[in-house]
Parts: structure tokens; C-alpha cells; sequence
């Protein structure tokens, strides 16, 4: 594999054969399976892949942010920032997260608190984690307001989240991840629910806010055209496990993993109009009893006899790996995570 | 163009100067003392077996303008009509029929299918309430429809619950199609769904229309899968179209500055994210006071002398397009 322990220095973020589940009483659900990522120091990492895939555990998990004791991790190891954040308490991880991570989620409404005016909520998470003042913590507030190009920011400070549009909302939570200068900003799907004039402007910001602080993101999204506007590198998950990465043009212009290529595919983007999509016939398999081998084989086009019986492993080169027997990775060099 | 008098359909729906208002305060008669205008004078029309897709930002009007149309919302002013016949002024069974030659189909496939309901009467719902059928009717009718969206006879009996979203989405359609409808309205059908199952569903629905003859307005924030699926576009803003026309000319070559803002905006792979001052974000103005010219002018970037005053939706010289802004005439 290829992530060495040298390379891990420059890294923001590198999750190693992370394997999870949930247990309930039917069986467990086999969330994760050796997903590995890898975000370097100041790099835009896109996770794509369809909903339920496991895009929000991966990074939750790293953050400590999954329901305690909902959930067994059963392999694999998290270093964020070179701590170990599988290994900490929650005090600890409070302290991290914040400091060193800080998660924006799609619904904005549900991680401002309904009862706070916008400028005390800022405020209080400046104050805690740059002990500031209260004047600088509020001419901080203010300043990262305008950068997120909210107008008469005073104003707005003042208002409860209930008087703001789900737009400003959203640019208000961003203001607040980037106002204690994280090290790593993780955006999970925060432009799904967005018009696209909004959803243009927050992307546009989020980017050149990493790359004039040099902050690491991790963006999740399942609309493959924004990330490749916005990422350097993406990630292809598909029912728990990455089955593809690379550099974003290299990987959405020559995708080499049966299941990218039919998510392009089926874009209307792609195809002239009326024209017949190209649907991926039957379904997500459920991961309480995912089939043996590739889980993509069941709506493979082109499976042959190896993918029902073992799992292909990520292999490449040049930071390139595909997960897939057909694409010229020999059994053999895969036979350390081929577990059942 | 080779349009023989004879090949041009006659419109299916036709909407002229629709207004629609809903009060937001009342005095203490309970008499309304200031309005909201979501719709403010839209003037449309779909040919029989086209389709004609809405686009706009939230808030703008477009699922309003679509209830209005299928009748759930009422108006004072405008008309609507449906194979020439006036909805608002007809009066009970007539109303009633014109009423089922209409059909939606809701983004929200789980709130909008009653959960205690098995598939087959879900289905057959809309034929239940026109009547004359008996129960054994309505399950073999269910089942032709079930396997027309392409949904299995074994899943008739079964409850919404046991479905993925992408197959609720076809119990909705089966339902709307049960009726054999002149128009369907397609309130943001897929935007729930994955990709790979709004590719089955946008299939599934353009398939329907080749073999029915079905009359579609689709309201969509996609860009793309209007360019897909729609003959015609029209661009909303602020409860008024502001550009129409086919739409290869209004999508590949936008002359309204908000279309030319919303289409720089929307997410592609061919080209990189916008600059900020391209996407001139604003909120949209408060529509509770309308503003006096052109609506856009807040927010527009190539405002000037003219704007001020009323603008008018009039066809451009070239082509068969309309615009709402003095400038985009050229
Ligand atoms: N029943 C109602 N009472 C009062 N105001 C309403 C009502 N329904 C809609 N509105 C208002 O009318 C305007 C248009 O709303 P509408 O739902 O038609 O927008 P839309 O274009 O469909 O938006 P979206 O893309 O978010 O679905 C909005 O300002 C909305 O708040
Ligand atoms: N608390 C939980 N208990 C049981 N299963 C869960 C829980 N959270 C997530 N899952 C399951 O884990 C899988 C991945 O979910 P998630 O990461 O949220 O997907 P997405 O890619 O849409 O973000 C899904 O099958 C989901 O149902
Ligand atoms: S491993 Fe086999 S089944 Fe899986 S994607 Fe590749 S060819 Fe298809
Ligand atoms: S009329 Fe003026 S303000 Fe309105 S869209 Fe045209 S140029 Fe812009
Ligand atoms: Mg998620
Ligand atoms: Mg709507």
C-alpha cells in the first residue's frame, strides 16, 4: 500500500484500512471496509458517491462525532493531524475539534442553536478556542463575517438564525468553522439544499479561503460536477469502500472503475437531450449482507468469475488506485484485506 | 422551420396573466392588509406531447404557479385553461373532470403517498374517486399500471414503507398516469433521488411520454436535466418569467442577465466555478412590496438608463425566444 509512515508528515488528515460497523438487533451493518484517505496539508479532497455509501461516517468517525457506543470500530487507525482521535475521550476530542477540525454540516439550522443571537454564538466559539477578548473576539466575528460576504455583518450579528435565509445560515456556519483558524475543514454535503447561485458563491469561498490560509478541506458531496469544480483530488465510495481515487480531471475524464464511469454516465450532462440514460440497473446492496467479492459485481456489466468470490483491493500508482480484477490488479497483491 | 399548420399541436395548457396572492397580515376584521405575490402575471402556454420545464430559485413561484394550475391554489386575476377550457369558471362535474385531466407528481415521494395504503390502491386511488369500478377493477388496473412504471405485480400488495425512494417515485407516477391524464406537472420529481435512480426515473418518464402522447411541465432546479427533458424553458424570477423560448436557444445562449447569472452558477464539468462578482449573489427582493421597474435591477449587474421602468417579456428579432429586459433585444 502506499501510505508509508514518511508520508504521513505532510498530512492533514489519513484514515488506514478504517473498518466499522453498527451493530442492531438484526446483525451489524457493516458500514466501512478499509477505507483508506489520505488529505494532505492544505489540499481540497472530495469524497463522492450515492446516499447511505458511507460518506458521513468516514469523516465522523475520524472526528469522534458517531454516537458513542452505537458503533465498533474493527480495524484500521485514524491520524488527524498525527493524533490518534480513535484513542481519545471525549474532552480530548472537543479539544480537537475546533482546534484542529471543524465540520460543516448540510442543515444549517440544526447546528445553530435557535435561541442565541448570530453575534453571541460567534463570539462564545472565538472566545473559547483563540482566548480572546470580547472586543476582539466580536471585530473577529465581524471581519469573518465579511469575508463570507455577508452584508452589514453588525446587523446580522444581532439577528436569531430564524431571521436569516437558509443561504446566509449556511455562510454564518462557515464563518463560524473557519473563525478559530482550523487546520482542517470538513464540508459535508453544505450546499445540497442551496440554490446554485448560493451554492456557487460558498464554494468559491470555501476555496479561496483554504488556499489563502492553507486549510485542509474534506468535501463531501454526491454531485460529482461540483466537486470537480472544487477538488484537487476525489474519492469514488461506493457501499462502504473506496472503490477509486486520484486527481479529479484524471479521475472524472478516464474513470477506471465500472461503477464511476456508470455514475457519469447516468448524467444528463452527457448525453444528447431525450436521448436514453444510462440507468445502473438494480440496487445498493444492503450492508448487512453484502455479497461476497466486489459489492458492485451484483450491477456490473462486466464482471468475470474472480469478482464473485474475492474483493478487489485499491491498487495503482502515482497516487492513482482502482479497486477492480479487471482493471490489471493481480490477485495475488491483494490477499492482505481480502477478509470475509 | 417547417411548421405545417397541421403539425403544430394546439396547447394543451395555456395560462395568461396569472396572478396569485396569499394574504400575510390581516386587520382585525380578519380582512388581508398586505399580500405576498408569488406569481405576478406569468402568461404560458404547452403544446400537447411537449414539455416545457420552469426554472428559478427558490422561493420564486414555481411550485405556487404549479398549484395554481392544477387548481390547489386559487387566484384573482388570469386565467388558466386546460384543452381550451377555462378551470376557475367551470363548476362542478365539469370541474371535476377537468380536474383529472391534470395530474402531480410531488418531490417527496414518502410524505406524498398515504403510508397506510397498499401499493394497488395507492395506485388506483384517482380512479376510485371518479368511480363506476369495482375493487377487483382497480387491482387488475393497478397492476397493468405497476408494470407500465416498471414496478413488479407482487409489489401491489405491499406498503409504501417497504420502497426505496426511487420506487415510491414510481407508485407516484403509476397514480398520476392512472387517469390517463392530458398534463402532468412534475414538481421537482427527482430531486430526492440518487443519480443513478433519476436516470431510471427520467427514462421511465420520457418513455411514458413517447408512448402516451403525455404533456409535461417540469419544475426543476437542475439546469441540465431541463435541458434533457424539456422542449421549452422558462425562466422565473420573482414570480414573472423573465426569459422563454426553446430550450437549446434559452439554455445554450442565455439573453436575460439572471438566466446568463443562474447558468454561469450551475454545477459542470466543463467549466470552472464562477467568480464571485459573475454569480452576483443576492437574496431575492422582498415580495411582499414588489419593486417598481425591472425586478432584477437590485441584483443585476448591467443595469442602466431604462431599467427603471416596467419591463415587458417581448420577443427577441432573432429567433423564437422572449426576454424580459430592454438590453437583451441586441
Ligand atoms: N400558502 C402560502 N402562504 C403564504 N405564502 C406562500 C404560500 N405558499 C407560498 N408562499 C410564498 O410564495 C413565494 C413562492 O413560493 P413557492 O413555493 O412557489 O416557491 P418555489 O419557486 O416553488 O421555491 P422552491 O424552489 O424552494 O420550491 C414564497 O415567497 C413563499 O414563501
Ligand atoms: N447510527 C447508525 N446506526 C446504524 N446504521 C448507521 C448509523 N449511521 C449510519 N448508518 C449506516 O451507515 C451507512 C453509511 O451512512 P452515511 O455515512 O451516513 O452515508 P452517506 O454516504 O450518505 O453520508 C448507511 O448504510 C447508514 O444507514
Ligand atoms: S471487480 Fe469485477 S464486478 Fe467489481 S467492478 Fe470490477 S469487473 Fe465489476
Ligand atoms: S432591464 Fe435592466 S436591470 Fe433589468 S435585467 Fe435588463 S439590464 Fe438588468
Ligand atoms: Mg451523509
Ligand atoms: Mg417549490
Amino acid at each position: 500500500m502506499m501510505t508509508g509512515t514518511a508520508e504521513l508528515r505532510g498530512q492533514a488528515l489519513a484514515i488506514h484500512n478504517l473498518s466499522l460497523e453498527f451493530p442492531t438487533f438484526s446483525g451489524a451493518v457493516k458500514a466501512l471496509d478499509n477505507v483508506s484517505i489520505n488529505v494532505g496539508k492544505a489540499e481540497i479532497v472530495g469524497i463522492v458517491g450515492e446516499s447511505g455509501c458511507g460518506k458521513s461516517v468516514t469523516t465522523m468517525a475520524a472526528t469522534g462525532l458517531l454516537p458513542r457506543g452505537r458503533y465498533r470500530i474493527t480495524g484500521g487507525s485514524v491520524r488527524l493531524f498525527n493524533h490518534n482521535t480513535l484513542a481519545m475521550d471525549e474532552s480530548q476530542l472537543q479539544d480537537v475539534r475546533g482546534k484542529m477540525v471543524s465540520t460543516i454540516f448540510q442543515e444549517p439550522m440544526n447546528a445553530l442553536n435557535p435561541t442565541i443571537r448570530i453575534g453571541k454564538q460567534l463570539t462564545d466559539v472565538i472566545m473559547r478556542h483563540e482566548e480572546a477578548s470580547l472586543p476582539d473576539a466580536r471585530r473577529i466575528a465581524r471581519d469573518i463575517l465579511a469575508d463570507m460576504l455577508i452584508g452589514e455583518p453588525e446587523r446580522v450579528m444581532k439577528l436569531y438564525p430564524f431571521e436569516l435565509s437558509g443561504g446566509m445560515r449556511q455562510r454564518v456556519l462557515i464563518a463560524m468553522a473557519f473563525s478559530c483558524n482550523p487546520g482542517l475543514i470538513i464540508a459535508d454535503e453544505p450546499t445540497t439544499a442551496l440554490d446554485v447561485t448560493v451554492q456557487a458563491v460558498i464554494l468559491r469561498l470555501i476555496q479561496n479561503r483554504a488556499r489563502r490560509t492553507g486549510t485542509s478541506v474534506v468535501f463531501i458531496s454526491h454531485n460529482v460536477a461540483v466537486v470537480s469544480q472544487l477538488c484537487d483530488r476525489l474519492y469514488v465510495m461506493y457501499a462502504g469502500r473506496i472503490v477509486e481515487h486520484g486527481a479529479t480531471r484524471t479521475v472524472l475524464d478516464a474513470p477506471l472503475h465500472p461503477y464511476t464511469q456508470a455514475l457519469l454516465r447516468c448524467l444528463p450532462e452527457r448525453v444528447a437531450p431525450k436521448q436514453e440514460l444510462e440507468a445502473i440497473t438494480g440496487a445498493v446492496p444492503t450492508l448487512m449482507h453484502p455479497p461476497a467479492g466486489c459489492y458492485f459485481q451484483p450491477r456490473c456489466k462486466e464482471p468475470v468469475d474472480l469478482c464473485r468470490s474475492r474483493s478487489p483491493q485499491l491498487a495503482g500508482s502515482d497516487g492513482r488506485e482502482v479497486a477492480c480484477w479487471r482493471r490489471g490488479v493481480a490477485p495475488e497483491t491483494s490477499e492482505q484485506g481480502s477478509r470475509q | 422551420m417547417t411548421e405545417g399548420v397541421d403539425t403544430i399541436a394546439r396547447p394543451v395548457l395555456e395560462v395568461s396573466d396569472l396572478n396569485v396572492r396569499f394574504p400575510a397580515s390581516r386587520d382585525w376584521l380578519g380582512r388581508p392588509t398586505s399580500h405576498v405575490h408569488a406569481v405576478n402575471g406569468v402568461t404560458l402556454q404547452v403544446r400537447g406531447g411537449g414539455s416545457l420545464g420552469i426554472v428559478g430559485e427558490s422561493g420564486c413561484g414555481k411550485s405556487t404557479l404549479a398549484q395554481a394550475i392544477i387548481g390547489l391554489a386559487p387566484y384573482e386575476k388570469g386565467r388558466v385553461a386546460i384543452d381550451g377550457e377555462d378551470l376557475q369558471a367551470a363548476q362542478g362535474r365539469q370541474k371535476r373532470e377537468l380536474r383529472q385531466k391534470m395530474q402531480i407528481v410531488f418531490q417527496d415521494p414518502q410524505s406524498s403517498l398515504d403510508r397506510r395504503l397498499p401499493v394497488w390502491r395507492l395506485i388506483s386511488e384517482p380512479l376510485h374517486i371518479r368511480g363506476g369500478h369495482s375493487n377487483a377493477e382497480l387491482h387488475a388496473k393497478a397492476g397493468q399500471l405497476a408494470v407500465a412504471v416498471g414496478l413488479r405485480p407482487e409489489h401491489l400488495d405491499r406498503l409504501p414503507h417497504e420502497f426505496s425512494g426511487g420506487q415510491r417515485q414510481r407508485i407516484a407516477i403509476a397514480r398520476a398516469i392512472s387517469t390517463d391524464p392530458d398534463l402532468m406537472v412534475l414538481d421537482e420529481p427527482t430531486s430526492a433521488l440518487d443519480v443513478s435512480v433519476q436516470a431510471q426515473i427520467v427514462n421511465l418518464l420520457l418513455k411514458l411520454q413517447r408512448e402516451r402522447g403525455l404533456t409535461y411541465l417540469l419544475i426543476s432546479h437542475d439546469v441540465a436535466l431541463v435541458r434533457h427533458f424539456c422542449d421549452d424553458v422558462a425562466v422565473m424570477y420573482l414570480g414573472q418569467i423573465v426569459e422563454s423560448g426553446p430550450a437549446d436557444e434559452v439554455l445554450g445562449n442565455p439573453r436575460h442577465p439572471y438566466t446568463q447569472t443562474l447558468l454561469a452558477s450551475a454545477p459542470s464539468f466543463a467549466s470552472p466555478l464562477p467568480t464571485i462578482a459573475e454569480v452576483r449573489m443576492g437574496e431575492l427582493p422582498n415580495n411582499r412590496k414588489l419593486p417598481a421597474g425591472c425586478f432584477y435591477k437590485e441584483r443585476c449587474g448591467k443595469a442602466a438608463a431604462g431599467c427603471e421602468a416596467p419591463q415587458v417579456l417581448q420577443r427577441l428579432s432573432d429567433g423564437a425566444r422572449h426576454a424580459r429586459c430592454h438590453l437583451a433585444q441586441g
